[in-house]
């Protein structure tokens, strides 16, 4: 299975990350413009990841071919190892396991969103990184899981570390598509 | 004998961005510290007036780093002028080309890492206290 997942990554094409950053952080600098206000920006940037993350498991599950998770334990680990390896390069440290499994915490080293990049004074409250949580949400809700996520510390706002926790709410039932009446 | 060292950048439309008074050594008593106050408002009209100075010299020469512009009684002027027409002053009463060229790059350095912050606004002044102590860092370094 390492052997296709690697195979697959050879087709992922290269972007300069600098362009990413620089992409991403106008996005956010722009959104703060027009909303003006740090908790509405910060809900855009999930919504926004909502639906960056309800298209993105596609291409993850079939760039990845990793079939059905045991558990929200080998969740955890292929979100960690393979989906941020895969996206952003990076492999955050699972770690912080609630008592009943239902939560975990990511913890990033480096975030390649962030490179450079300093909060104003004044924005106390912006997540720069929420479109992760929401790009997190949209994914496993596509494969029956509802998640809450929420960036418990960053180092943009002055902690020490940058810790992402995910719950897991609950296991959603395959529901009926729409009628067509 | 001190090095009285003021630190001026100057953006593409002569606006102020980051402004930083170095001296050397400490000196004391009172009568020293007036001095000092006076000659920082003479530091800034040195600078000023060397604005055009600087204009003229850029485009003599392909390299970013343009030596001594003016002189004023005993004050030298050096400038550096960054690709986007950032300029760099400083004033000083010392020689010292090398180290003074190394620091206009350092500077270089600090000024494209905040370029890079999305949050930043170029021409804009450069209110952060990290660049403001880098800054200060590289001078006790440099000069």
């Amino acid at each position: 299975m390492a052997k296709a997942s690697n195979i697959r990554l050879a087709d992922v094409k290269k972007i300069n990350s600098e362009l990413f950053t620089l992409t991403y952080g106008s996005l956010v600098a722009q959104l703060i413009k027009d909303y003006e206000d740090d908790d509405e920006v910060n809900k855009q940037l999930e919504k926004m990841g909502y639906n960056v993350g309800i298209r993105l498991i596609e291409d993850f599950l079939a760039k990845s071919g990793i079939g059905m998770c045991a558990d929200f334990k080998e969740t955890a680990d292929v979100i960690s190892k393979v989906g941020f390896k895969m996206f952003l390069g990076v492999i955050p440290t699972v770690s912080n396991w609630s008592a009943d499994g239902k939560e975990f915490s990511l913890l990033f080293d480096d975030n390649p969103l962030t490179d450079f990049v300093e909060i104003p004074p004044g924005h106390q409250n912006l997540l720069y990184s929420n479109i992760i949580c929401g790009v997190l949400r949209g994914a496993l809700e596509m494969v029956q899981m509802r998640v809450e996520c929420r960036f418990l510390r960053d180092v943009l706002r002055g902690d020490d570390a940058t810790e992402l926790r995910v719950k897991l709410v609950e296991l959603l039932q395959d529901e009926a598509p729409p009628s067509d009446e | 004998m001190s090095s009285t060292n003021f630190f001026v950048m100057v953006g593409k439309k002569d606006s102020p961005i980051f402004q930083l008074d170095l001296v050397g050594t400490e000196r004391r008593g009172g009568a020293d510290s007036k001095q000092k106050d006076d000659h920082r408002h003479l530091n800034q009209f040195i600078v000023h007036a060397a604005l055009d100075v600087v204009e003229e010299a850029m485009w003599t020469t392909q390299s970013m780093y343009l030596k001594i512009v003016d002189k004023f009684n005993e004050y030298y002027l050096s400038a550096f002028v960054t690709a986007g027409h950032i300029k760099f002053l400083l004033l000083h009463d010392t020689r010292n080309d090398d180290g003074i060229r190394n620091f206009f790059q350092e500077v270089h350095e600090l000024y494209m890492r905040t370029l890079l912050n999305p949050f930043y606004e170029p021409n804009t002044p450069i209110t952060s206290t990290v660049f403001q102590n880098k800054v200060k860092v590289l001078s006790k370094r440099y000069l």
